[in-house]
């Protein structure tokens, strides 16, 4: 069936599997493999993009239910001037080991700055607490999530 | 495969009395795994996540409706006043999940473990179903509920809500298992203290095949916060005795298994631990209420 969803800002189209995840469309239609495919069940995050501004696990939305919506992925977060300072940050802080799990760890980040920029430990934990990182880096990651936030954070008076 | 993609719900409701193999999807967090997995494949999928009726909550003669498309986060977002209910919003999965799973999908799986299902047990909730040609039905969520993974619905029905009798007193939520997220319930817990009734309600999930209430542990807290003169008087001081048999009668309701998440001995003695804190937390509450007004649940 043809699905059409607005993928980082740009209108796309794609003919998926009725049965298929947004996953999947992103992945292997969009060309865009930075979400990864791993649990399939929701359990480790990997997958995370937005949807109509919310974070979700690509894995657990069928294709159709993206269709005419929104959809931002870990892939829009760069641009011309150069990586997104969450990004910048999982870099420095040496918060990438395998790599696998940093695209939806960095989206999940992106997502908790944007709606708190002063998050405290709990507030991080809880918004991470959907992300697994297998190579077990957690105390780096949240380094990094500290640092971005203190970069991000806006200039006070 | 299929996909409907109804944009109302009278359209829904049509398409499934046409098609009631059809299996709906919400959120995705529970069929979506199945699909993906390859355990599942429906000849059709009906998509409700753009119905706006579900996708709504408020009060109404006297009742709170909750509807099936409202998801975790948002309950958790808007129905604070609703505390154990916002309390097992926020317990269940991560935030991923919570921004997807919805109330509807967590009575239409019918899990033991299902974290709404304790609130609306507790909060005694009638489950609203409809079909085609503006027929509805509300059952209470113990006929709704009838065994693991089953429920009362009909083919061709959906799942519209629930509502409930909103209740003045505190009350709480709470859960026990390995991690504070992406956990499915090995015991959990509600409780609600209804001023206006005297009554104490108590429900408790992944403890028996649906989640189940406890009646005599119930009778046994309205009493003694009687014999108390504690309704009256939220200062007066309840036995610790009676927290401990509030306690006991919890986990001698429950019907526990044995089963990879825990065993059925494990969960009694959880239940009974739980039901104890709960109450002495809701005591402490009303203790400190008497001052500034007990919150609602």
């Amino acid at each position: 069936m043809l699905i059409r969803a607005k993928v980082n800002g740009e209108w796309r189209t794609a003919d998926v599997w009725p049965g298929a995840s947004l996953l999947h469309m992103l992945r292997e239609h969009l060309g865009l493999p930075g979400s990864k495919n791993a649990c399939e069940q929701g359990e480790c995050g990997s997958c995370s993009v937005w949807l109509d501004g919310e974070v979700v696990c690509a894995c657990l939305v069928l294709a159709a239910q993206a269709h005419e919506r929104e959809v931002r992925t870990v892939e829009g977060l760069a641009d011309e001037e150069g990586l997104h300072p969450v990004q910048e940050a999982f870099l420095e802080a040496g918060a990438v080991q395998c790599g696998f799990c940093t695209p939806g760890l960095v989206v999940a980040a992106t997502d908790l700055l944007a709606r708190n920029p002063r998050p405290d430990e709990a507030e991080i934990r809880e918004a991470l607490s959907g992300n697994l990182c297998r190579c077990t880096g957690y105390a780096k990651i949240l380094d990094a999530v500290r640092l971005a936030a203190e970069r991000m954070r806006p200039e006070v008076g | 495969m299929e996909i409907l993609r109804p944009a109302t719900l009278a359209e829904a409701l049509e398409m499934k009395s046409d098609r009631p193999e059809a299996v709906p999807i919400a959120g995705g967090t529970d069929l979506m795994v199945e699909l993906n997995s390859g355990r599942r494949r429906p000849a059709a999928i009906i998509d409700l996540g753009r119905l706006e009726e579900l996708r709504r909550w408020g009060r109404e003669d006297g009742w709170v409706f909750l509807g099936a498309g409202m998801t975790y986060a948002r309950v958790v977002r808007e129905m604070a006043e609703f505390a154990p209910l916002a309390q097992a919003s926020r317990a269940v999965g991560s935030p991923q999940i919570r921004s997807r799973g919805t109330v509807g999908g967590n009575l239409g799986t019918a899990s033991p473990a299902g974290d709404a299902l304790g609130p609306l047990a507790a909060y005694d909730a009638e489950i609203l179903l409809a079909r085609s040609g503006g027929r509805t039905r509300r059952m209470p969520w113990d006929a709704f509920l009838t065994g693991p993974k089953k429920t009362a619905i009909a083919p061709d029905e959906l799942i519209v809500g629930a509502r409930w009798r909103p209740t003045r007193g505190p009350g709480s939520f709470s859960k026990v298992g390995p991690r504070n997220a992406m956990v499915i319930a090995v015991a959990s817990l509600c409780l609600v203290v209804d001023e206006e009734r005297r009554a104490v309600r108590l429900s408790m999930g992944s403890v028996g095949p649906t989640v189940l209430r406890a009646p005599r542990a119930e009778e046994l807290a309205a009493s003694a916060l009687a014999e108390a003169g504690a309704w009256d008087d939220p200062a007066a001081p309840v036995p610790g005795a009676a927290v401990e048999e509030f306690g006991a009668l919890a986990a001698a309701a429950s019907s526990p298994i044995d089963d990879l998440r825990g065993s059925a001995a494990y969960r009694r003695h959880v239940c009974a631990v739980l039901a104890r804190r709960a109450l002495a937390w809701a005591l402490a509450d009303r203790r400190s209420g008497a001052a500034s007004g007990v919150e609602g649940c």
